[in-house]
């Protein structure tokens, strides 16, 4: 789900950024606040691990295909949703610095996608409601404990996979990059994100079990006695209820997607005439870009986008300036190998004056 | 080799590159950040049919690799996970946009067919200007250029810690890794009994890592601030070198030097 450089315009990419600072700054603030140095390096080793076991193979029984595990239901389960989504931002940084795994400019697209949700909506709209309910009675103590951390996993990493694989369709629709309606695009994304994210959330589960069955200490979110809950609790499992309805409901909208494209673009967007900084507006209450940035994106991607479109098309003149395009980007090609040659004939020649 | 010693042998490449001696390797990091920005900002910014116009920027990078002695093949190793993406984007591009913009002789071209050749040129483009900073700066020193770009302490001291914690846990990984598939022959990946408990494991051990390190830290001094790098100078080369390159984007940005050069072959 890394987006690259190329899939974005640089104004979604800004908003974007924007976003996401400000995400990060509230975090930093908060964390100031605690005023918890020790947990730099708890965050550190934990992004660390999470990069790490990212390249794990997980094999899916009774299949032949092997499943991956996603950071950030992981670290905000571990480390808190602030802390944790710092930590996404790192590990993200990492992987597009060095392994080319998403790009510098959509690093706050990213962001948004992966860690955002994952760590924020994933904890508090699912893990902490579903952790601190009275789901699971009958089950005893430990046993209900046990089957909330797996339905928390699940249910997350599931809905934030969903959200992340909106988002990336969205953000690409937006900047203008494929001819691919936004719905056919939709129906490709959501349902292959429902799989890997039911996967994902299941490996989750099984290390946060593990977790719990040796240090629950280390789990954030947890209720601090189990016996002592006060009864208004109740209400916490009736929002763990709604959300695993919102979880299937979207989960039947993805599949949904996929037979009737038409009809989910008809459904979230009104009509297709209906422009996307329209589409933006919708997107924005949802998801809390600001206004402003969004209209503007929407805006400048229209002049970038849909200019060149009517200013081209089926206009002979275009043609004629196309084939001197042509012929000029041979010659920067040309220009091109003639730096690699003098790059190199330079080089050789200092390797020559050392030797002697 | 499995997927944990690859991505070390692939830092270790980074770190190698970033420690030669070149013009480019000893400017600034803040200009090198900076131009690199720039430069993708103004790659993004080309319209979806403006094949021509981004063909010319293919120069900057050439350039900065044949200055900096940086050999491209191991950029193009790294294009196997930029393009997959970007060609599932972009291959849908033909079937939707069949007008024809150009004709060469026989050869009609729509416009799908050059929006997807602009997104994959992108692409290329965007990923050899962020290799090429990786690869000519120092992390340490790119970190402490951060840091002077106002981006949070907290921020860039976590990104350095984890750095640091990247390539000892990715190798305790790879090791584990290892000796699990020796334990379990024929197996491809880990079996659902050890999905818990293989990082389960780790992740406990690493916590009481994480506890032994705040208290080394703590030993050497360490109190809520973090000594970077030295920081190299912005010296007269930085501000040529980000003026010259700042001025050949936005001159290439506006002026279709692609079209103004053939119409002065063609003519």
């Amino acid at each position: 789900m890394h987006m690259a450089d190329a899939l974005l315009a640089p104004t979604v990419a800004a908003a974007m950024y924007v976003a996401s600072g400000t995400a990060a700054g509230v975090s930093i603030h908060k964390l100031r606040k605690e005023d918890a140095p020790q947990k730099l390096p708890v965050m550190a080793v934990s992004a660390a691990l999470v990069f790490a076991g990212q390249m794990i193979n997980y094999t899916i029984p009774g299949t032949g295909s092997s499943g991956h595990m996603c950071g950030g239901m992981l670290l905000s389960a571990l480390l808190g949703p602030q802390a944790g989504f710092l930590s996404m931002i790192v590990i993200l940084t990492i992987q597009c610095l060095f392994f080319a795994d998403g790009g510098l400019m959509a690093l706050g697209a990213n962001i948004w996608n992966m860690a955002f949700y994952g760590c924020f909506v994933g904890y508090y709209l699912l893990w902490r409601p579903i952790l601190r309910s009275r789901l699971f009675k009958g089950l005893g103590v430990k046993g209900a404990q046990r089957s909330r951390i797996i339905l928390a996993s699940v249910a997350g990493c599931v809905l934030t996979l969903q959200l992340g694989a909106f988002s990336v369709v969205l953000e690409t629709s937006l900047s203008g990059i494929t001819d691919l309606p936004l719905g056919a695009f939709c129906a490709l994304m959501q349902p292959i994100h429902l799989a890997i994210g039911l996967i994902e959330g299941l490996i989750t589960a099984a290390v946060l079990l593990f977790v719990y069955e040796s240090r629950p200490e280390l789990l954030s979110g947890l209720s601090p006695a189990e016996d002592s809950l006060p009864a208004k609790r109740s209400l916490k499992a009736t929002v763990a209820i709604l959300a695993v309805l919102v979880l299937m409901v979207g989960g039947g909208l993805s599949l949904l997607a996929s037979s009737n494209p038409d009809g989910l673009e008809w459904a979230l967007f009104g009509n297709a005439d209906a422009g996307y900084s329209e589409n933006m507006g919708l997107d924005e209450e949802n998801f809390g870009v600001s206004s402003a940035a969004a209209e503007k994106a929407g805006a400048v991607q229209e002049v970038t986008s849909f200019l060149p479109d009517y200013a081209f098309q089926g206009s002979d003149s275009a043609a004629g300036t196309s084939v001197s395009g042509i012929v000029g980007s041979a010659m920067v090609a040309g220009a091109a190998v003639l730096i690699c040659l003098a790059g190199g004939f330079f080089r050789r020649r200092k390797a020559n004056s050392h030797k002697h | 080799m499995n997927k944990m010693q690859k991505a070390l042998r692939e830092l270790a490449e980074m770190d190698e590159l970033a420690a030669q001696n070149s013009i480019i390797h000893r400017l600034c990091p803040t200009a090198k950040l900076l131009a690199t920005v720039l430069y993708i900002a103004v790659v993004l910014s080309f319209g979806k049919y403006q094949l021509s116009g981004l063909a010319v920027l293919l120069l900057w990078p050439v350039l900065l690799f044949q200055l900096s002695g940086i050999p491209v093949h191991i950029c193009f190793y790294k294009l196997r996970i930029v393009l997959p993406l970007v060609l599932a984007v972009g291959l849908f591009n033909p079937f939707f946009d069949r007008a024809i913009l150009l004709r060469l002789g026989p050869l009609a071209v729509s416009g799908g067919f050059i929006s997807m050749l602009t997104l994959m040129l992108k692409g290329l483009l965007c990923l050899m200007a962020s290799f090429l900073l990786m690869a000519t700066t120092n992390f340490d020193s790119l970190c402490a250029s951060l840091r002077k770009l106002h981006i949070p302490g907290m921020l860039v001291t976590l990104l350095l810690l984890t750095y640091r914690y990247v390539g000892v846990m990715t190798e305790e990984l790879a090791v584990m890794t290892e000796a699990y598939s020796l334990r379990a022959p024929g197996q491809k990946g880990l079996q659902v009994s050890a999905w818990g408990s293989f990082l389960g494991q780790l992740l406990l051990r690493s916590m009481d890592r994480a506890q032994e390190l705040y208290a080394s830290m703590l030993l050497r001094g360490y109190h809520e601030h973090f000594h970077y790098a030295p920081m190299k100078p912005f010296g007269p080369g930085d501000v040529v070198y980000l003026a010259l390159s700042a001025l050949f984007f936005l001159v290439l940005r506006f002026v279709p030097a692609a079209q103004l050069l053939g119409n002065l072959l063609l003519r």
